[in-house]
C-alpha cells in the first residue's frame, strides 16, 4: 500500500500479538492473493487486535498499527482514528504495568485528589479506587437489601457451572425451551419489565420487535457500565456470571437471534474473565445454542450508548448513530438487534420461572457507612435506602450518576420508581445513588462532572463537543469568582442547545446534573 | 470490433453489477473517479477480481488477485475461455444468433489448457479456474482494462482476447455487463470521437469510406482532403526516421518525454524541418519547437465539450480569462487557416459543435441546450428526442439481431518482444501513481503528501538478492540505455518484477529504458514490458 503510517516496521513481538488473534498470515504468494471481502469482513476484530498488541507490548506503535491494518484491510488513517478515540489505548510508549487511579466524583469524596486521574472505574464501593491492569482484584461483592436478582451473588462459586446449577441455574432455560419463544416474549411483556440501563424502555416490546424482524438478528448484552457511581452490573458479572449467559440464551431463543455479543467495559477484567469462562463452560456442556462472543471496551463512556456500542463492536470509533433507524430495525452490522442491559436480562430468569417481583438494583456510594449494591422494591423511598446504607447528615444526593440530577435533603422521601422520580424532575438512570454529606465541597463535584463530560464527549456533533467544553470553562470561572451573574444564564443557554441538538443522550444530559446542582444546592454566594 | 471505440457500459452499471474484473488496470490510482463507482458496486455486493502483475492498491481491494506474468494476458484469457467452454457455461443462443467466428475461436483456445496457462502466466491453475467459473456464472459482470492491456506490442490482440470472453458468456449489450477500456483523461474518449485518430473522421466514421468521405467533402464546400488513413503516432516517428515526415504540429502532447526509447524520439523531433507546438505549458517538446503557440487551458479558459469513459458528452465552460498571449484553440486554428488562405470566420464553440452534429450521426441529437438540461448525454444520440444510450450493443440481443454480428477473434499468446535473458533478467513494467499525471507537465507543479520521488521499485526478495537498500542509487540498464535511480522496496512486487513511473522525467528518464516495439494495429508502444538489469553503483566519496 502506498499509504503508510510514519514509523518503523512492526516488531516480531507486535506481529506475534496480532497473529495470535488472527492466525498466522497466509504465506506471501507471488502470483495470487485472496482478500477483498474476506479480509474486510474481519474489520470488526480491530479492537481485539489492538488489545492484543497493547496487552503484550504495553502500547500501540505506528508499526504495529500498520501491520494490524494490513492484516485486517483497514486504511491506516481510519485505524488511527479508532485507536486514538479510546482512552485505554496508548499511542506513546508506556509501562507494561499500568495502574489507573480514579479521581471521579465518588473517589474524590473519599479523598482522591482531582487532576490527572481517570474517570469512574466502577469501583465506588471501595473508593478511593485504583485498577492494576495486570493484577485486578475482585470486589467482595456482598449484596444487600431484599435480594432476588442478587441472591446468588456471593453465594455460588462464580467459576463453577455445577455450583450455579445446584442453585437452580439453567432451570429457566429449559423451561423457556418448553414454553417456546412466543410464550416467553408474552411473559416478559406481561411482567412490565422496564430496561435497567437508564432509558426504561419496555423490554417485552423490544423483544417482540426483534422477533418479528427479518433474520439474521443479533443479541447484544450491554455490559459497558460506565455511568459514574454505577457498579451493579459488575457485581452481577463477577458474582453470578452464569445467570447472564443463561439469560442471553433465553433472549436469543425467544427472539431468534443467531449470535450474541456481550460488550464489557475494559475496567472490569475480572467480570470479563468470569463471563468468558461461563460462556465456555456452558458451551462445552451443550447449554448454549448460539455463539456468544465477549467483547472488551477500551475506555469510552459513550460506548454505553447502544449505537456507539455497535460501532465499537464493528471496530470503529464509538460514535453514536442517528436514530431512527432503531436497533430493532438496523443495529449491529446493520441487522435487527436486541440490545439489553445486564440487570434487565437477569430479571428474565425469574420472569420465566414465575419468581419475578419488581425490585431494582441501586449502587449506593459516597458518604455512607456501607457502600454497595442494594436491591429494593421499586417505589421504596430514597430515605429508606439511605438509612439502610447508613447515611448521616445528608447534604445532597446525586441520583442517576453524572447524567442524573441532584436532590436536596428536602426531597429524600421521593419513591424510587420511574414515575416517582419523574414527578420531581429526576431520574433513576442507571441506579447510581451518590451521597454527599453537609460538609462536602459541591463545587468540586460539579466541576468534576463537567470535566467528565468534556472528556467523554465523542466529539462527533458540535453542540456536545463545544458545549461540554464551554460548560466546564464557565463553571471554572464561576467557582473562581464565587459569583454566577450572567454566566448562569449562559450555562443555561448552552444546556438548552446541548439538549435540543445533540445526537445522543450524552450531550442531551450533559448539563442536567450541573443545572440541578446550581439551582438546588447552595454552591454560589448569590445562589 | 463492434464498430465504435468506446466503453460499452455506464458508470452507474459498475455500481449494480455482480462481478467486475479489473484487467491490467490500477484504477484506484489511475482512474480514481471510476474507482469510486466501482467501490460502490463492491459495497453493493459485487465481487472484484484484479488481474495485474503487481498487487496494486486496486488489487488489495479485490476478492481475488491474479498476479500474472507481464504479457501473458492472452494465455490467461484463452485458458479461461477454454474452461468456460468445457464446463458448458457458454451463452450458446447468444453466440449462435449474434456472433461469428465461434468455431475457429473455440478451436484456437483448445490448446490453452490450465497447465499451459499456469506455465505461461505463473498463476496457479486452480485460481484461473475459480475466476473463469465466477465470471461465467455471474448473472452480470464487466471487464475493465487500461494500459496494462494496451501498452503491449500485441495490444489489439489483448483487447480482442477480453472481448472474446464477453461474447462467450453473453456479457455485453445488457445492463450491468460490458467491456470497458477506462480512459485516463477527461476527454481521451472525446479526442477519438472527434477524429483525432488516423483512420477516422468525427463520429468514428471511416475516412476511406467513399460515401462518408463525400458527405464531409460536400459539407466542407468541396474541400479536398485525403481519402486514405493517416499515420498513428508510432508510424509518424517511423516516417520521421525515413525523413518522409518533415513538419509536425503538436497540440497538447509531450512526445519528447512520453515516447518510448526517449533518446531516439528527441533526436527525431530535433531533426524536423518545422515543429509547431500548441500547449498551455512550455513542455520539453515545446523547447525543441520552431514555433510555440500558447493555448488557453481546455478546462477553465475555453468553451467546448468533453467526453468521458462512459461516452457522456458534457459541456465545459470558460471560468477564467486566459493569461495574456494565450488563446483559445479554435481561434488559433482558424487564424492558421486564414493565413493559409481559407476564411473560416470566427465560429463559437457551439457553432463548431453544431457542424459536428450535422456530420456525426451519433452526436446529432446533442444540442447544447440538451446537454445542459440532461447533464450530458451518452452517445449514440441520433436525434433530439433521443435520451442517449446508457450501454452499447443492446442490438445484439434484439430479435432479429440488428446490424452486423459481433465477431470472435482467435488470438494467440505472444510474449513480450524484449526477452528476459541472463544479461537482462528483470521484467520492468511502467505505470502511474495517484497523485501524478503522465510526464508530470500538469501535476509536478504542486506538492502532494503522498508523492515519492521516482524510484525503481522492486520486491523485498530482489532487494536482498542484489544487496541494495531502500533509497540506494542503482544503475538500471536495458538493451537501449541506462539510467540511475534510487531503489524502492515494495511488497506489492514479486521477485523478477520491477516498476517505474514516468512522472518525473527530470529525475529519472524512465523512457530511456522502454522498448518502442509497437502494436501494428493501434500504434501503442510496449511500455509495459522491458527487460532490464539492476546494478549497484559504486559508493562515491561525496555520498
Amino acid at each position: 500500500v502506498d499509504i503508510r503510517t510514519a514509523g518503523g516496521p512492526a516488531t516480531d513481538e507486535e506481529m506475534g500479538a496480532v497473529d495470535e488473534l488472527l492466525g498466522a498470515p497466509t504465506p506471501a504468494a507471488h502470483h495470487l492473493a485472496y482478500g477483498g471481502r474476506a479480509a474486510r469482513a474481519q474489520r470488526h476484530l480491530l479492537l481485539p487486535v489492538l488489545h492484543s498488541i497493547q496487552d503484550r507490548v504495553g502500547w500501540v506503535s505506528r508499526g504495529a498499527l500498520e501491520y494490524a491494518c494490513r492484516r485486517l484491510s483497514v486504511p491506516p488513517a481510519e485505524a488511527y482514528g479508532v485507536v486514538s478515540f479510546y482512552a485505554r489505548f496508548a499511542l506513546e510508549p508506556r509501562d507494561r504495568e499500568t495502574v489507573h487511579v480514579c479521581d471521579d466524583i465518588v473517589c474524590q469524596l473519599a479523598g482522591a485528589r482531582t487532576g490527572g486521574g481517570v474517570n469512574c472505574l466502577g469501583l465506588c464501593d471501595r473508593a478511593p479506587a485504583t485498577l492494576d491492569e495486570k493484577h485486578p482484584v475482585a470486589s467482595p461483592g456482598k449484596p444487600r437489601g431484599q435480594v432476588r436478582i442478587l441472591r446468588r451473588a456471593g453465594v455460588v462459586d462464580p467459576e463453577s457451572l455445577e455450583s450455579y446449577r445446584s442453585h437452580g441455574g439453567f432451570r429457566a432455560l429449559s423451561r423457556a425451551r418448553e414454553l417456546g419463544g412466543d410464550e416467553v416474549i408474552r411473559m416478559v411483556t406481561d411482567s412490565n419489565l422496564l430496561g435497567r440501563g437508564g432509558a426504561a424502555f419496555p423490554t417485552g416490546r423490544k423483544w417482540d420487535s426483534v422477533a418479528k424482524a427479518p433474520a439474521p438478528r443479533y443479541l447484544v448484552c450491554n455490559a459497558d457500565e460506565s455511568e459514574p457511581g454505577t457498579f451493579k452490573d459488575r457485581m452481577l458479572m463477577e458474582g453470578d456470571p452464569f445467570a447472564i449467559v443463561e439469560a442471553m440464551a433465553i433472549a436469543a431463543l425467544a427472539t431468534g437471534c443467531e449470535k450474541g455479543y456481550i460488550y464489557i467495559r475494559d475496567e472490569y477484567p475480572i467480570a470479563r474473565r468470569r463471563i468468558q469462562d461461563a460462556v465456555d463452560q456452558a458451551r462445552v456442556a451443550g447449554l448454549l445454542h448460539i455463539d456468544v462472543e465477549v467483547r472488551r471496551g477500551a475506555g469510552a463512556y459513550i460506548c454505553g450508548e447502544e449505537t456507539a456500542l455497535f460501532n465499537s463492536i464493528e471496530g470503529k470509533r464509538g460514535e453514536p448513530r442517528n436514530k431512527p433507524p432503531f436497533p430493532v430495525q438496523s443495529g449491529l452490522f446493520g441487522r435487527p438487534t436486541l440490545v439489553n442491559n445486564v440487570e434487565t436480562l437477569v430479571n428474565v430468569l425469574d420472569i420465566v420461572n414465575g419468581e419475578f417481583s419488581d425490585t431494582r438494583l441501586f449502587c449506593v456510594s459516597g458518604h455512607v457507612a456501607e457502600p454497595g449494591v442494594y436491591e429494593v422494591p421499586l417505589g421504596t423511598p430514597l430515605r429508606a435506602l439511605l438509612e439502610m446504607a447508613g447515611a448521616r447528615n445528608v447534604g445532597a444526593v446525586l441520583l442517576g450518576g453524572a447524567a442524573g440530577s441532584f436532590l436536596t435533603p428536602g426531597q429524600l422521601d421521593v419513591p424510587l420508581s420511574f414515575d416517582g422520580t419523574r414527578a420531581i424532575g429526576a431520574t433513576l438512570g442507571s441506579g447510581a445513588v451518590i451521597v454527599f454529606d453537609e460538609a462536602a465541597d459541591m463545587g468540586r463535584a460539579l466541576l468534576r462532572i463537567a470535566r467528565f463530560f468534556r472528556d467523554e464527549s465523542c466529539g462527533q456533533c458540535v453542540p456536545c463537543r463545544v458545549g461540554t467544553k464551554r460548560q466546564e470553562e464557565i463553571l471554572e470561572r464561576i467557582f473562581d469568582s464565587g459569583e454566577g451573574g450572567s454566566d448562569v444564564a449562559l450555562l443555561s443557554d448552552i444546556a438548552q442547545a446541548m439538549r435540543d441538538a445533540s445526537i445522543c443522550g450524552l450531550g442531551q444530559t450533559a448539563a442536567n446534573a450541573i443545572a440541578s446542582g446550581l439551582t438546588q444546592l447552595k454552591v454560589l454566594n448569590d445562589g | 470490433v463492434f464498430g465504435a471505440g468506446g466503453g460499452t457500459s455506464s458508470y452507474r452499471e459498475a455500481e449494480d453489477t455482480d462481478l467486475i474484473i479489473l484487467w491490467g488496470s490500477n484504477s484506484r490510482e489511475t482512474h480514481p473517479i471510476f474507482f469510486h463507482h466501482l467501490l460502490r458496486g463492491v459495497r453493493n455486493g459485487a465481487r472484484l477480481i484484479a488481474v495485474d502483475p503487481r498487487r496494486t492498491t486496486s488489487a488489495e481491494w479485490a476478492d481475488i488477485w491474479l498476479g500474472l506474468d507481464v504479457g501473458s494476458d492472452i494465455a490467461l484469457a484463452n485458458a479461461m475461455a477454454r474452461l468456460i467452454i468445457h464446463n458448458d457455461l457458454i451463452a450458446g443462443d447468444f453466440i449462435a444468433r449474434a456472433t461469428t467466428g465461434y468455431d475457429e475461436f473455440a478451436q484456437c483456445v483448445e490448446a490453452y489448457t490450465l497447465e499451459r496457462a499456469e506455465a505461461e502466466t505463473g498463476v496457479p491453475a486452480k485460481a484461473i479456474e475459480e475466476v473463469a467459473l465466477a465470471y461465467a456464472r455471474a448473472e452480470t459482470g464487466m471487464i475493465c482494462w487500461t494500459l496494462g492491456i494496451t501498452e503491449h506490442h500485441n495490444a489489439t490482440d489483448n483487447v480482442l482476447a477480453l472481448i472474446n470472453l464477453g461474447l462467450l458468456t453473453g456479457k455485453v449489450g445488457r445492463y450491468g455487463c460490458g467491456l470497458n477500456p477506462l480512459r485516463g483523461q477527461n476527454n481521451v474518449q472525446g479526442g477519438g470521437d472527434m477524429g483525432a485518430i488516423p483512420a477516422r473522421l468525427p463520429g468514428f466514421q471511416d475516412v476511406e469510406d467513399a460515401a462518408i468521405h463525400g458527405k464531409f467533402a460536400r459539407a466542407w464546400g468541396g474541400a479536398e482532403f485525403p481519402m486514405k488513413k493517416g499515420w498513428h503516432l508510432s508510424e509518424m516517428f517511423e516516417a520521421m526516421e525515413r525523413r518522409d515526415l518533415r513538419a509536425l504540429y503538436v497540440v497538447g502532447e509531450n512526445p519528447a518525454r512520453s515516447e518510448a526509447d526517449q533518446g531516439h524520439a528527441v533526436r527525431l523531433l530535433s531533426g524536423l524541418d518545422h515543429l509547431v507546438v500548441q500547449d498551455i505549458f512550455l513542455t520539453h517538446t515545446a523547447e525543441l519547437a520552431h514555433v510555440v503557440l500558447p493555448a488557453a487551458a481546455g478546462w477553465a479558459e475555453s468553451e467546448g465539450t468533453v467526453t468521458n469513459s462512459e461516452r457522456r458528452v458534457q459541456r465545459v465552460r470558460r471560468a477564467l480569462d486566459p493569461p495574456a498571449g494565450a488563446r483559445d484553440d479554435i481561434g488559433i486554428i482558424c487564424d492558421i487557416a486564414r493565413r493559409l488562405g481559407t476564411d473560416w470566420d470566427h465560429p463559437t464553440s457551439e457553432q463548431v459543435w453544431d457542424e459536428c452534429r450535422s456530420l456525426s450521426p451519433m452526436h446529432a441529437g446533442m444540442r447544447y441546450s440538451r446537454l445542459d438540461e440532461l447533464g450530458g448525454i451518452q452517445w449514440p444520440c441520433p436525434d433530439e428526442s433521443h435520451p442517449g444510450t446508457q450501454f452499447l450493443h443492446a442490438r445484439l440481443w434484439k430479435e432479429p439481431v440488428e446490424g452486423p454480428r459481433a465477431p470472435f477473434h482467435a488470438v494467440e499468446h505472444d510474449p513480450p518482444v524484449d526477452r528476459l535473458t541472463e544479461e537482462f533478467p528483470i521484467r520492468l513494467t511502467t505505470g502511474r501513481r495517484l497523485d501524478s499525471f503522465n510526464t508530470g507537465v500538469q501535476s509536478n507543479l504542486y506538492t502532494s503528501p503522498l508523492r515519492k520521488s521516482e524510484a525503481i521499485v522492486i520486491s523485498p526478495e530482489d532487494a536482498e538478492r542484489l544487496g541494495v537498500a531502500e533509497g540506494e542509487k542503482v544503475r538500471v540498464s536495458s538493451r537501449r540505455g541506462s539510467v540511475e535511480a534510487p531503489v524502492g522496496v515494495d511488497r506489492s512486487m514479486r521477485p523478477g518484477l520491477a516498476f517505474m513511473t514516468l512522472h518525473f522525467p527530470d529525475q529519472v528518464e524512465t523512457n530511456v529504458l522502454t522498448i518502442d516495439a509497437t502494436d501494428p494495429k493501434s500504434g501503442t508502444a510496449e511500455f509495459k514490458a522491458s527487460a532490464i538489469r539492476i546494478d549497484r553503483v559504486e559508493e562515491k566519496a561525496s555520498v
